[in-house]
């Protein structure tokens, strides 16, 4: 069976300012990110979509020792996207040393950026990023 | 019907005594006879064997000039010393190891601990990873195996040299066990998962942020108080919660001294058929009930307050052993980090959801209190080298309930609990051990 969406099709998509995930044609759940089977019904008629963009932070922290290759401090976040789906990206526009507790049930919008590409992958990569709505 | 049941079990075991392999006296510990007939059958239906841990063996944790198989060696030759048993009597080595890779360049390492142990050609080498519950893993493989009948002499832990590292490379390398595509690259730290799940936790129970960093600082108390009475701890020394909350941060809520260190360590096990265990060991211990569970990315899980992988784990290893929360003296849990003893001691029952956060403010996981949570120190102070900390866990459990723990010792502890989280959640492997 033929992958309905890979990584590179979602990375793309991404650089053309596209979020890309699946619709399951039996149950109508949005998958995001991409993954072999629907992740509500497990129904392998799945088609690609496009999602809006938007969701709510649930949790985040404040990295401030980062892995070999990475400049912190960086906030990571969680978001729930509006049509269900949960995901995980930064956050961008607020400083990390004023990153509190009020950061969880703000809304925020989907955005991407470039991330330099260690020894697990020649390209460079991009990321979700979110922002304050 | 109690009384039916147990005018039945009365019977079984008059007959079953007479036959070799059937242990009757587990079933003795199950307080309600209804559960202990069903356990009875069950076992007498599914035709598994009872298996046994006999010799047990750990290098210290720590800082180690030693390789990864030179520990293994000598945590795997203590394992088959204790058990009265030569290398040659074992049929298979489970072997633990995730990132052997990164610290010496070496893969494959599994057939090379083999003959260092000078373990027969007739017994495969297999390399077990479920990034921290590993070793776990391979206990429980190990069991299921000897259970089945397929063996009835297995080595079974694991090795790893974390702190060789550095802290940055293993930061980046322990990350390895997140969803690389979508979550690691987004500089996703182990530390950052347990601090999301922190923050989640202090936001669902609606809880002060500084009251849940006040009663995590004393989870951290607690175990480096345990692992102080630990000659192979990786720390041996005491702490104040004003040690803990002065730290660095790591990641937000998490300072230093909420996270367990990189180290160093192998430990090993010996898992056999119950039978010829008795011969062997003056004090076998009994497999009562096993379970695991795996759950995916954190984008799937969602709620980190809960794990959900830990929850069906432990309903499996309860319900095969017949054994309740309220049945268990003593617990090596996976505490990581200080938030994770927190969720664990909730999701396995001991306490409830949205309790357990002051449970050591309140002295209730330390000696004389309701149970006792990790008595070697824990991850956070006896030391998390990652593909041998199940084997460890097992160790100190195996060691309780032969009462050969020392000053740590939890007085009469019967009933053990392993449980080893692999991952962000990912994996949960569960053991219940009993005396």
């Amino acid at each position: 069976m033929d992958y309905t969406l890979t990584f590179e099709q979602y990375q793309q998509g991404l650089s053309r300012g596209k979020f890309l995930g699946l619709r399951c044609e039996k149950c109508g759940t949005v998958t995001f990110p991409s993954q072999g089977v629907c992740r509500d019904c497990g129904g392998k008629d799945l088609e690609v979509t496009e999602i809006k963009g938007e969701g709510t932070i649930r949790t985040f922290t404040v990295v401030r020792v980062a892995p070999e290759g990475m400049k912190s401090p960086y906030v990571v976040a969680m978001v729930e996207l509006d049509e269900g789906a949960w995901t995980m990206g930064n956050l961008v526009d607020r400083n990390p040393d004023e990153a509190d507790m009020s950061l969880i049930g703000r809304k925020v919008k989907l955005g991407s950026q470039v991330v330099k590409s260690d020894f697990t992958s020649e390209e460079d990569l991009r990321v979700l990023t979110f922002t304050l709505l | 019907m109690h009384a039916v049941c147990e005018f039945l079990l009365v019977h079984f075991h008059l007959i079953d005594t007479t036959k070799a392999g059937t242990n009757t006296r587990e079933l003795i510990f199950v307080r309600n006879p209804v559960i202990r007939l069903q356990i009875f059958l069950k076992r007498k239906e599914s035709n598994m064997r009872e298996v046994a841990v006999l010799g047990v063996g750990m290098t210290k944790f720590g800082i180690s000039e030693k390789s990864n198989l030179e520990m293994f060696a000598e945590a795997g030759l203590e394992a088959i010393t204790k058990s009265n048993l030569e290398p040659k009597d074992m049929e298979a080595l489970f072997f633990g190891n995730c990132l052997g890779d990164f610290e010496e360049g070496q893969l494959h390492m599994a057939p090379f601990a083999h003959a260092e142990l000078g373990l027969p050609l007739s017994a495969p080498a297999t390399r077990f990873e479920a990034a921290c519950a590993t070793a776990t893993v391979a206990i429980r493989h190990a069991a299921l195996l000897v259970g089945a009948g397929v063996y009835d002499v297995v080595l079974a832990g694991g090795t790893e040299r974390a702190a060789k590292m550095g802290t940055p490379l293993a930061t980046r390398t322990f990350a390895m066990a997140c969803q690389a595509q979508y979550e690691s690259m987004s500089g996703l730290t182990f530390p950052a998962v347990f601090a999301m799940a922190a923050h989640m936790y202090a936001s669902k129970y609606e809880i002060p942020l500084q009251e849940l960093k006040r009663h995590m600082a004393e989870v951290s108390v607690k175990n480096h108080r345990h692992g102080s009475m630990n000659p192979k701890a990786h720390f041996q020394k005491e702490i104040a919660v004003e040690t803990v909350l002065g730290g660095m941060m790591v990641a937000d809520p998490l300072q230093l001294f909420d996270c367990c260190p990189f180290s160093d360590g192998a430990s090993a096990v010996v898992v056999a058929d119950a039978a010829k265990a008795r011969d062997r060991v003056k004090k076998p211990v009994y497999v009562a009930g096993m379970g695991q569970a795996s759950a995916g990315p954190l984008y799937v899980q969602k709620d980190l307050s809960r794990v959900a992988a830990r929850e069906e784990a432990s309903r499996q290893a309860y319900k095969e052993a017949g054994l309740g929360p309220d049945d268990i003296d003593v617990v090596e849990l996976h505490d990581c980090f200080t938030i994770a003893e927190i969720l664990a001691i909730e999701s396995l029952g001991l306490f409830e959801f949205g309790k357990g956060y002051d449970a050591a403010t309140k002295g209730e996981t330390t000696f004389k209190g309701k149970v006792v949570v990790n008595p070697s120190g824990g991850l956070k102070a006896k030391g998390h080298p990652i593909g041998a900390t199940g084997a460890g866990q097992v160790t100190e459990i195996v060691e309780q309930l032969r009462g050969e723990c020392g000053q740590r010792q939890v007085e009469g502890a019967r009933v053990g609990y392993v449980d080893t989280l692999g991952g962000d959640f990912g994996t949960v492997c569960n053991i219940i051990l009993r005396s």
